[in-house]
């Protein structure tokens, strides 16, 4: 099945969501030629996803929204174009469909009406493309890691004859290895330059060497930069930073937080050997009583910033949840230091919900996850309110946060309307409300876009300096240079 | 094992249906105990290991109870009265009856149990659709959501441990649980609505489509139906033989 890469074309074209009064994207014209490879970036919010929603087909029709312009592949429209892109998006488990590895892969050529003799050897040599002809046909997608699912995503399409690759965020979940896995799938698909390649990513460094050309979107104004990566890089370099867009070469991987001297809260000068908070000894970790990590021994120190490294499937969230108190231990033990537990009950695990209040707050991977209430203000009360603190003192805790946070203007929206960014400041806001010595963070920096990572960053170094001891699991080479004061590596595997 | 693995599933979900038909026919203890026999029979024949298959039927055993409980309470009294107390009456009637609720309970559980013992979902589906020819869009999109019901778990708990972190894990069960199943709908339809996307954009929908897996039916399916088939009859043959068969229209 040779692939046909189609040129894509927008003619001021735009979509605005049903209910919607502002556009998602407008007055896009764009045209790009088989086999060219780009990469489009653009602020939270500023339409990358809907443009490749638009180029797979998958937008819906009048009752979804409201189109202008018009989007060809090739002479036609997307929506007639079935398998001629490749869309992967970013969670890897909700894009599977068939719990076997070929049939998920064959799934795509049955529902173009492909001849069964001929869609077999067409699976094999997709998951060949993909670097997973190793996994028999029968082999569970279930049990495959994250880089692997996404590259079984990607066999599908190809087994369909996809010419043009569209991927939105693929390695935003995905770990050091399963990036490089899949960024070095999609460079072999592209190889020869018989396929088109537009990708969405917030960090373009993983992209860079791999593209020809960047393409930055801002809704309602369209295309506002269109060239080489490093021309456009030149150009208008600082502008697209203040928009939030992580462009690579300029900014390299790294943001500078200003640290503040130590020494205004650590008057005693024991910043080289701190005071743990909490200690795990010989500490066992898993789910439904089955141990995924054990013989766990380790520290956060008071007042500094702890980061959990490792490789997916490694236990580093269960050992967070663990250490927060939130899941049972399976074996050894944690305690808390006086005087921050309760009187002789250091095990966080046994405290009441109330009791971790305080002591130790969680930041969830998934913010959607962490919110109960109807608005903004009320979802930073929540945690007030369960300890019966006086209204008062609620109200002004509330405003003040708000104001720190930068969501004053959203205190009465549902939680679950806020953006990427403005969810994530929510969710570690909860926490903040009722003060906890601990601050527990599970992926806090995963779909942030440059200026919501760096406000992230900033506001969890300045609970750091102002005495919050802080655990992130991350992934993030960034923010364990920006925040890894203490550095805990889990092995990989079982 | 292997024998049962050559019946299309699609045929021992038709076994499992003639059974179940045949159990809801009559109420009496007689053919829902020969039945129950016939599908012990098969169960040791065609090698469903014995407590894997007492561990599945659980929930059987459990509801089998409380049902022969409440028809030994509340059915109509008949023959001799044993104890009566406000709408509470047992006889020898109602004796009857629960005993033969319970036997009938165990019988479909065990008929649908052995009959999709390890059945495949997505060879079931194949089957749905090539054999039974049901639509496509509800065969796979159904069998794409049972997928999702694995990922809905995990959701729950992240979400259990949520309401601990956030001080309302000290609430009560029934205020935390409808906050919870809220929580988890919001999550189902996200996760869902992502699947649905990338289906659609696997061309899913469009028009006609092809089975990579072909679904066929042979010998191994005719013998399945017949086996349900006259364990069904030997049952209520039995039933009618002795004089207990009692029609279920006449409870």
């Amino acid at each position: 099945m040779t692939p046909e890469a189609l040129p894509i074309r927008f003619e001021d074209w735009g979509w605005r969501h049903a209910g919607r009064s502002a556009w998602a994207v407008r007055h896009v014209t764009l045209r790009i030629d088989p086999g060219e490879r780009v990469l489009l970036l653009g602020a939270s919010g500023a339409g990358k996803s809907t443009l490749l929603s638009a180029l797979a087909g998958v937008l819906g029709g009048g009752d979804e929204g409201e189109e202008e312009g018009r989007v060809l592949l090739g002479w036609e429209r997307p929506t007639t174009r079935r398998g001629a892109t490749a869309l992967v998006m970013q969670n890897p488990s909700d894009q599977i469909v068939l719990s076997r590895v070929g049939d998920d892969v064959a799934f795509g050529c049955e529902n173009l009406a492909v001849p069964r003799d001929e869609i077999w050897p067409r699976v094999r040599r997709a998951l060949d493309e993909v670097g997973l002809a190793n996994y028999q046909l029968r082999h569970d997608t279930r049990h495959l890691s994250g880089g692997e699912q996404q590259r079984l995503v990607l066999a599908g399409a190809m087994a369909m004859g996809a010419g043009i690759l569209l991927l939105d965020e693929p390695t935003a979940n995905l770990d050091p290895a399963g990036v490089v896995e899949v960024r070095d799938a999609v460079a072999r698909l592209l190889a020869d330059r018989r396929r088109s390649l537009v990708v969405v990513e917030h960090h373009g460094n993983v992209w860079a060497p791999l593209v020809d050309r960047v393409v930055v979107v801002s809704g309602e104004d369209g295309v506002v930069a269109d060239g080489p990566v490093d021309e456009i890089v030149a150009r208008q370099g600082s502008e697209l930073a203040d928009l939030g867009v992580w462009l690579p070469a300029l900014h390299g991987t790294t943001v500078t937080i200003s640290r503040q001297s130590c020494s205004t809260h650590d008057p005693a000068g024991s910043m080289l050997n701190p005071q743990p908070l909490l200690t795990a000894t010989n500490l066992s970790v898993g789910h439904d009583g089955v141990a995924c990590l054990s013989g766990l021994d380790l520290a956060l120190p008071k007042g500094r910033s702890t980061v959990i490294t490792g490789p997916n499937g490694a236990g580093k969230t269960t050992t967070a949840l663990t250490l927060a108190g939130l899941l049972p231990r399976l074996g050894g033990s944690v305690a808390m230091a006086d005087p921050w537990a309760p009187p002789g009950r250091p095990d966080p695990t046994t405290w009441k919900s109330k009791e971790l209040l305080t002591r130790i707050g969680t930041v969830f991977q998934q913010p959607e996850h962490q919110f109960v209430a109807a608005s903004v203000a009320d979802e930073i009360a929540v945690g007030l309110r369960a300890l019966k603190r006086p209204q008062a003192e609620i109200d002004r805790r509330v405003a003040e946060l708000l104001e720190t946070l930068h969501l004053h203007p959203l205190a009465q929206a549902n939680p679950f309307t806020l953006s990427g960014g403005e969810k994530r400041r929510l969710s570690v806001g909860t926490v903040l409300a009722t003060d906890p010595a601990l601050i527990v963070l599970d992926e806090p920096t995963f779909g942030q876009d440059r200026r919501t990572w760096r406000d992230l960053v900033a506001l969890i170094a300045s609970l750091r300096d102002a005495g919050t001891t802080i655990c992130s699991v991350t992934h993030d080479a960034a923010y364990i240079e920006a925040l890894g004061d203490h550095r805990i590596h889990l092995g990989g595997g079982q | 094992m292997r024998w049962l693995d050559r019946v299309n599933p699609v045929s021992r979900l038709g076994a499992a249906i003639i059974l179940s038909v045949a159990l809801l026919l009559s109420l009496d203890p007689v053919s829902a105990g020969v039945v129950v026999i016939g599908e012990l029979l098969v169960a040791l024949v065609v090698g469903v290991p014995f407590v894997a298959l007492l561990r599945r039927l659980l929930p059987i055993f459990v509801a089998a109870p409380l049902a022969g409980v409440s028809t030994l309470l509340y059915s109509d009294p008949g023959g001799r009265i044993h104890f009566s107390w406000g709408l509470v009456t047992i006889s020898d009637q109602s004796i009857g009856y629960a005993f033969a609720i319970m036997l009938r309970i165990v019988a479909l559980g065990l008929a649908v149990v052995v009959a999709l013992w390890r059945v495949d979902p997505t060879d079931m589906a194949d089957g749905l659709a090539q054999v039974w020819r049901l639509p496509a869009r509800f065969v796979l999109g159904t069998l794409a959501g049972i997928r999702l019901i694995g990922r809905l778990r995990d959701d729950w708990r992240s979400l259990e441990l949520a309401r601990r972190a956030r001080g309302l894990g000290d609430q009560g069960r029934f205020r935390r649980w409808a906050g919870l199943a809220f929580a988890l709908l919001v999550s189902a339809v996200r996760r869902g609505s992502t699947l649905a996307t990338a289906m659609e954009a696997r061309g899913f929908g469009a028009g006609p489509r092809t089975w990579a897996r072909p679904s066929t039916t042979g010998r191994a399916d005719v013998v399945c139906l017949l086996v349900a088939f006259l364990i069904a009859a030997a049952g209520l043959g039995i039933a009618w033989l002795t004089g207990a068969f009692r029609w279920i229209g006449s409870v």
